[in-house]
């Protein structure tokens, strides 16, 4: 195969990762959801962990999106 | 047709070239917007604390709001040892804040988006934090690495596993805050591009896109700065209350 397909595809199946991220995001913040409905007076204490778990979750599948740009534009 | 969407990201230089031993030191787009950020929060944290009223006026009400901001979160998560700490932290949040922010506002240039800044603050926080450990504790530091009540035949690798784990810090560290002001940039020079080459008729739909990213970037913007400040926190208090 040439190496410009090949990267090409490369870059795309890392990018995958973010799939990951999305599961990850959605599922912190309908856990958040849920447990803020079942006790509204604790929720505010736990916001800067959802905005901490947040960022994390998002910042992992960046990891992935980082290796397709070096892919893409580093090799 | 739409522009490259890396193109952004390019330091040039601006003025003269100054060449230090061989090293180049010429001021770049990406040095002036350091100063940028770095005078604009002195001339906020200025203005703000000039008049020391009791009855705050509005800069004077959002200076003391960042102050108490970062204070609550230093002693919420690291403690009242990591008190001496807050003026290095607030630098901090505020630098990676107004960075992050003036990279937000159109034709400038986002200094945060560069891995080499980030990385150089990050593995500076891994050595400040290393050194005041072994400061503290002494070679009871290195209990870090040991936790207790893991079963004798699992420690050599629950061991090898915390080393390789405090050291990849600078690099999580470092990695999500680039990651996540470059891809936030690229993805709004795209949808941008978008608006261009679909033109006056399917040009709306992008644009409307465009509104909602900015809204998430800026969102991404603080919350990236507050990750970051808040992990040095973390980290400064594994290094301060050692509790293994």
């Amino acid at each position: 195969m040439e190496l410009e397909a090949a990267k090409m595809i490369g870059a795309g199946i890392a990018a995958l990762s973010l799939a990951g991220a999305g599961i990850a995001i959605g599922n912190i913040f309908s856990s958040y959801l849920s447990a803020a409905m079942r006790n509204p007076s604790a929720a505010q204490k736990q916001f800067p962990n959802l905005l901490l778990g947040f960022a994390l979750a998002e910042a992992t599948g960046l990891f992935g999106l980082v290796i397709a740009l070096i892919i893409l534009f580093a090799f | 047709m739409a522009s490259n969407p890396m193109q952004q990201f390019s330091v040039h230089k601006i003025g003269p070239e100054i060449k230090v031993a061989g090293i180049d030191l010429s001021f770049t787009n990406a040095s002036l917007f350091m100063v940028i950020s770095a005078s604009a929060i002195l001339l906020f944290l200025f203005l703000g604390t000039k008049e020391k009223k009791i009855i705050p006026d509005k800069i004077q009400l959002i200076a003391e709001m960042f102050y108490s901001f970062v204070a609550k979160m230093i002693s919420d998560t690291a403690g009242s040892k990591a008190k001496p700490y807050f003026p290095f932290i607030f630098s901090l949040f505020m630098f990676v804040l107004f960075c992050n922010m003036f990279g937000m506002l159109p034709y400038s240039f986002t200094v945060t988006s560069h891995i080499i800044v980030t990385m150089l603050m990050a593995v500076f926080i891994l050595i400040a934090v290393t050194i005041i450990g072994f400061l503290k504790h002494g070679f009871g530091y290195l209990k870090l690495f040991v936790p207790s009540g893991v079963p004798v035949i699992l420690l050599p690798l629950i061991t090898v596993i915390e080393v390789i784990s405090y050291l990849s810090r600078p690099l999580s560290l470092s990695v999500r805050l680039f990651a996540n002001m470059m891809a936030g940039h690229t993805m709004l020079k795209v949808f941008g591009g978008f608006v261009v080459s679909l033109g006056i008729l399917g040009g709306w739909l992008p644009l409307g896109f465009s509104v909602a990213l900015t809204g998430l970037e800026v969102l991404v913007a603080f919350l990236q700065a507050y990750v970051f400040a808040i992990l040095t926190c973390i980290y400064l208090n594994d290094a301060l209350n050692l509790h293994h």
